[in-house]
């Protein structure tokens, strides 16, 4: 026993005295793990990315437990570290608690919003990625008819389907934007098989691009889509390579980029509320080898046509949590 | 609605059903016999995960299954030892499970696939495919008879059929045969029974061991019969609805048909707002339709459709010496 508190001791102070040196930035990644292919994945992305331009190093932790948030937080503020960017709005309850104890500290919360003068809360304008894929949905569309399938009714993910409605007007005022929920507990979240009995619904309704803002209950609507022989749109991270060549393209939310950002800005980053929209490539759509047949010239055209006039405030997508209502689409 | 609308409808109520109804009759065996069990909900998850990464491994669903229905039979040991052997609490064994699949799958999924907590997309025979029942092409033009074969009838994966199947074969099993007799009287009073000179343990364990393969199935057809693959908490709450469903179905396995199909038919036409519009006139909000197969049982249970009265010996350990 003395031993081992011996040995730990030890450790817990070489790895203090190795950090107080630095002032290297570090990452947090939530309980999905770096490599889950989605959220923690593309931070990863954005650090290493960082880290090979800048030839910097930086530090960084895979949770095991919620109970660690705490924990590795005030373990990286004491080593020095800074900025200390966490990934998830799991983080906002400790991080709410912890920003106050070391004010020399900036963190980064991605998808949250803490308010504490040391915290930059990054959030994505996840309208604005939609009306983008809305327009694809729309010229990709032949029948005329497009489908929306949310997780949780909530306002967040009413707002995706609010700029996702507003992008496929914009291209044909007549189309038809079938919406469905999942259901209104967290449950819905996970319901792969109500996401593709849904899915079957709206084919049958006429619907041929179907966009899946759902979470894991996503994974069955690209499924049935893919089985189907129609159209699917991923959300969140590039979802293209879960069903090659159905899926139409992903809304992505860059969280690649806000790391890297955050990572660049280094010790005196600018805290306080960070939108992530179209005008600074904090959401946009996914083009890669899984997809590029399905993507048209026109579709690009427009895709980029509509970026340069949402940066430019020319075109306002509708924010669904501004007013809790939607001029383009009925819920 | 027209004739094809209710046809989808109804073909989907099918594909609902199918996951409650092999739940709910797993439940029956194991409470017949005095076993309460809300552990189907785990028991199915356990099973869905086990399918769908075996399945991803090996590339044949059939082995994929027969490991999802061993890790549902593992868990019911858990469950029979806890209850039976140890005469501990039927209700917190069956929590445990549930917690316990619900935290096992995303684990084991994450450290074997790391794909955050999720089983790789099966494609080809790694999948159930839909099975076209004989003649259905040939059919489908004779009016409405053709249209209910080619679409409702034919087109399912095995595991509907099995599920169909599985409850004539459970009332045959419960009420035509010795060991169905037996295992009715140890729900009732299983000192009678222990006084004939017959196994209360065993009788329990083989319900128990029943129910464990009936959800291993359920479990299967949800991740590689509906799903191409486990996403975590995929049975979103079907082990729960299984159970309001035995409950409305008065531990009968005709009844819990009727039950499960009643209640997959509310979730189908939750998926149809549009449908119940222009069927009825007005908007019927999607939450109400969700809430529906509880409000039903409670109704059932309070006793205004006729009593609902469970296996008298249910959730009582037997002890054979006081």
């Amino acid at each position: 026993m003395t031993h081992l508190a011996k040995f730990l001791g030890a450790t817990a102070a070489l790895a203090l005295s190795a950090g107080a040196a630095l002032a290297d930035p570090a990452l947090i990644f939530d309980l999905g793990g770096k490599f889950d292919k989605s959220f923690n994945e593309s931070a990863h992305n954005g650090a290493t990315r960082w880290a090979e331009e800048t030839g910097n190093s930086y530090a960084e932790v895979e949770l095991q437990s919620d109970a660690q948030r705490e924990q590795a937080l005030r373990r990286f503020a004491e080593a020095g570290n800074n900025p200390i960017v966490t990934v998830g709005f799991s983080f906002m309850t400790p991080l709410e608690e912890i920003a106050g104890d070391y004010p020399e500290t900036n963190f980064v919360i991605i998808d949250g919003v803490v308010d504490q003068p040391n915290v930059r809360s990054v959030v994505f304008n996840e309208h604005e990625g939609s009306y983008l894929v809305g327009q694809m949905a729309a010229m990709a569309s032949e029948s005329g008819t497009i489908g929306f399938i949310g997780g949780m009714d909530i306002p967040l993910i009413r707002k995706f389907a609010c700029g996702y409605a507003q992008g496929a007007k914009a291209v044909n005022p007549d189309i038809t934007v079938l919406s469905n929920m999942t259901g209104t507990t967290p449950a819905a979240w996970n319901d792969p098989v109500k996401g593709s009995e849904l899915t079957k619904a709206q084919i049958s309704q006429g619907a041929d691009v179907v966009y899946a803002a759902a979470g894991g209950t996503g994974i069955g609507v690209l499924q049935t889509a893919a089985d189907e022989g129609k159209l699917s749109i991923g959300v969140d991270s590039n979802q293209n390579y879960l069903q090659p060549g159905s899926v139409l393209t992903s809304m992505v939310k860059r969280v690649d980029n806000a790391v890297y950002d955050a990572f660049q800005a280094g010790e005196n980053i600018e805290t306080g509320f960070y939108v992530m929209g179209v005008d600074n490539e904090g959401v946009g759509i996914a083009v890669d080898e899984h997809n590029e047949a399905l993507v048209t010239e026109e579709m690009t055209a427009a895709v980029e046509d509509a970026k340069a006039k949402i940066a430019s405030g020319e075109i306002e997508v509708h924010d669904y949590m501004s007013d809790e209502g939607c001029p383009s689409l009925d819920f | 609605m027209d004739f094809l609308t209710l046809l989808q409808v109804l073909d989907t109520t099918i594909r609902l059903a199918t996951p409650l109804l092999l739940a709910c009759l797993a439940g029956l065996f194991s409470e017949r016999a005095g076993i309460f069990d809300i552990g189907l909900e785990g028991k199915m998850l356990a099973s869905a995960f086990l399918s769908a990464a075996v399945a991803a491994a090996t590339g044949s669903v059939l082995i994929g299954a027969a490991a999802g229905i061993g890790a549902a039979l593992l868990l019911s040991g858990i469950h029979g030892l806890a209850s039976i052997t140890f005469r501990g609490n039927q209700l917190i064994s069956g929590v445990a499970i549930n917690f316990l699949a619900a935290g096992l799958t995303v684990v084991i999924a994450q450290s074997w696939f790391g794909q955050g907590g999720r089983t790789p997309q099966l494609s080809g025979n790694a999948r159930f495919e839909t099975i076209t029942l004989p003649l259905a092409a040939e059919l489908r033009d004779i009016p409405i008879l053709g249209p209910i074969y080619a679409e409702l009838i034919s087109g399912h994966t095995l595991l509907v059929y099995v599920a169909l199947l599985a409850v004539p074969l459970t009332w045959w099993v419960l009420f035509r045969t010795r060991f169905g007799l037996r295992l009715r009287a140890v729900g009732e009073n299983p000192a009678a029974v222990d006084t004939a000179g017959v196994s209360v343990v065993g009788l329990r364990f083989a319900a128990v061991a029943i129910c464990g393969l009936l959800t291993g199935l359920a479990g299967a057809y949800l991740s590689t019969g509906l799903q191409a693959g486990f996403v975590k908490d995929m049975t979103a709450g079907r082990g729960y609805i299984a159970l309001a469903a035995l409950i409305f179905a008065k531990w009968r396995p005709w009844y819990a048909l009727g039950a499960c199909l009643l209640f997959g038919f509310l979730q189908a036409l939750a998926l149809r707002p549009d449908v119940i519009e222009s069927t009825i006139g007005f908007e019927v909000g999607v939450q109400l339709l969700d809430a529906l197969p509880y409000i039903l049982t409670v109704v059932i249970l309070a006793g205004f459709v006729g009593r609902a009265i469970p296996p008298r010996a249910g959730g009582e350990p037997y002890v054979k010496e006081r």
